[in-house]
């Protein structure tokens, strides 16, 4: 799905720079989580959209359906009953790609061309390069990829890379009758954002405010949420998300300088055949064989 | 070459076969699993039909040569053990890779070098074996920060065995008369005098 409309910021795998001569806007998809009333409008749309259906679960006395990300199934709403300020509340959060600058996926993905992060920040998988090995679910550091049963490739939200690069906004967006879902320059939503809040906060939320997490380099979705301090309270939304030290190892330095040592020892052996010379067997003890079988 | 009746025999016929398995599969290895290392090696994942075929067949290959590795360690391991000589030419190495090794203190079938070789790659296929357990996602499904730790041991443990393996291949080229031992089997008598003289008196009775 390489269009040309969309520029290439980050190819996996690939150590040599992307075209740069273009520099178009970053979007951004802003999710109110406060103004959303959990219809999974959304979830149907993003199933209509992308041609997708995930199999038909079983309930298991919560709202949740399906009960997780999936191969087909690439945004879910996940429902949580808290207790705040002694009433009830229910945080419906729509979960799905994050679309990170920093992607963990990205990083982590060993085949050229699989994971694609475009210029206008959206995050996407090319499934016809991708070999299956599941290194984007070990990167991501909000558990996202799904690696598919039938075909062994990895799935997830594209932020409807298709509709966007045709100059609409994606699926779930169109289709959002409360109008939690925007979309648009990331500046933009940052804007839109910040006026929800301040009317979050004169309502008595004092700690609303905008989740676009540093640690990952800032994100392409970004939610409003009422308790910004606790994004753990929705659904376990990371609260201070970034790539693990052990996938910045594994995929960072140790690559080139283990690399550069394996080089380093085929290199020396050869070189030290070539100056120390082979090591034979000695003149000495050779005829000290032949006069034994002369005996 | 002509073979001498006289030559030692060093490794039998399924000692050879069992080595030979277990180095086709590390090939086989090394090759697939720098492909996923480094975009540099991508292109190796060719070798295998493409790197999907590479993703499906590498982990099925590390089973057969852990289980052949096992064949290989219950065989060796109890001539592998490390003693003060061992320690005493360990020290000395220098003096081996100076190309001298006139002075070097007697051996017996396996020098100190070739046993901690021996028990470095041991180490290596046990943790490469467990760790790449984590990894196979086809048919396992761990905790993400056991996975994440088993990438990083996979790596550095594939790096050092490649690096160990190296090391190996070459010192079997650079040693003379080495490699037969590997192919059918025997070395001459003037090799085991020289590289492995307590051997070389045990087998002979000289």
């Amino acid at each position: 799905m390489a269009l040309q409309s969309l520029d290439i910021q980050r190819r996996s795998a690939t150590t040599t720079p992307q075209p740069g001569a273009r520099n178009p806007v970053e979007v951004a998809k802003l999710i109110d989580v406060t103004t959303c009333i959990g219809c999974k409008a959304c979830q149907v749309s993003c199933s209509e959209w992308n041609d997708i259906r995930a199999e038909v679960g079983s309930n298991i006395g919560v709202y949740d359906n399906p009960i997780d990300l999936d191969a087909k199934a690439w945004t879910v709403m996940r429902y949580s009953e808290v207790e705040e300020n002694g009433k009830l509340e229910w945080l419906i959060r729509k979960d799905g790609c994050m679309h990170c600058s920093d992607p963990g996926c990205l990083k982590s993905c060993p085949s050229p061309g699989a994971i694609i992060q475009f210029k206008n920040g959206i995050v996407d998988f090319h499934q016809e390069n991708c070999i299956g090995c599941g290194y984007c679910v070990t990167g991501c550091p909000f558990n996202v990829p799904r690696i598919s049963k039938d075909d062994g490739k990895a799935y997830k939200c594209s932020l409807c890379s298709d509709r966007v690069a045709a100059g609409q906004e994606p699926s779930c967006v169109k289709t959002c009758p409360t109008g939690a879902i925007s979309f648009g320059s990331k500046a933009d939503m940052k804007e839109v954002a910040a006026r929800r809040i301040a009317n979050l906060k004169e309502r008595g939320y004092a700690n609303a405010g905008l989740y676009d997490p540093p640690g990952v380099g800032g994100t392409h979705v970004m939610y409003v949420l009422h308790h910004a301090d606790r994004p753990e309270l929705y659904a376990g939304l990371p609260k201070d998300p970034s790539i693990s030290p052990l996938v910045g190892l594994w995929k960072g330095v140790a690559k080139p300088l283990a690399t550069l040592a394996l080089a380093g020892v085929a290199l020396g052996s050869l070189f030290h055949y070539v100056v120390k010379g082979p090591n034979e067997i000695s003149k000495e003890i050779e005829d000290e064989i032949e006069k034994e079988d002369a005996q | 070459m002509i073979r001498d009746p006289k030559d030692l025999q060093r490794y039998t016929a399924s000692e050879r076969a069992n080595h030979w398995v277990v180095g086709i599969c590390f090939i086989l290895l090394a090759l697939s699993g720098l492909a996923f290392f480094h975009p540099a090696f991508f292109p190796l994942s060719q070798f295998f039909g493409g790197p999907v075929w590479a993703r499906i067949l590498h982990p099925f290959i590390g089973v057969v040569l852990t289980i052949s590795f096992l064949g290989l360690f219950f065989r060796f391991w109890k001539l592998n053990r490390i003693g003060a000589a061992d320690r005493e030419w360990l020290s000395r190495v220098g003096e081996m890779v100076n190309g001298d090794d006139h002075g070097m203190p007697e051996q017996g079938k396996y020098n100190g070098g070739q046993k901690v070789m021996f028990w470095a790659l041991a180490v290596c296929v046990l943790l490469l074996f467990v760790s790449g357990i984590l990894l196979w996602r086809a048919y396992f499904s761990f905790p993400v920060d056991a996975v994440r730790l088993g990438a990083v041991v996979h790596a550095a443990a594939a790096a050092l065995m490649i690096g160990f393996i190296l090391v190996h291949v070459y010192a079997a080229i650079w040693v003379k008369g080495t490699i037969r031992a590997m192919w059918y089997g025997t070395v001459t008598r003037a090799w085991a005098k020289q590289h492995h003289r307590g051997w070389y008196r045990q087998v002979t009775g000289k």
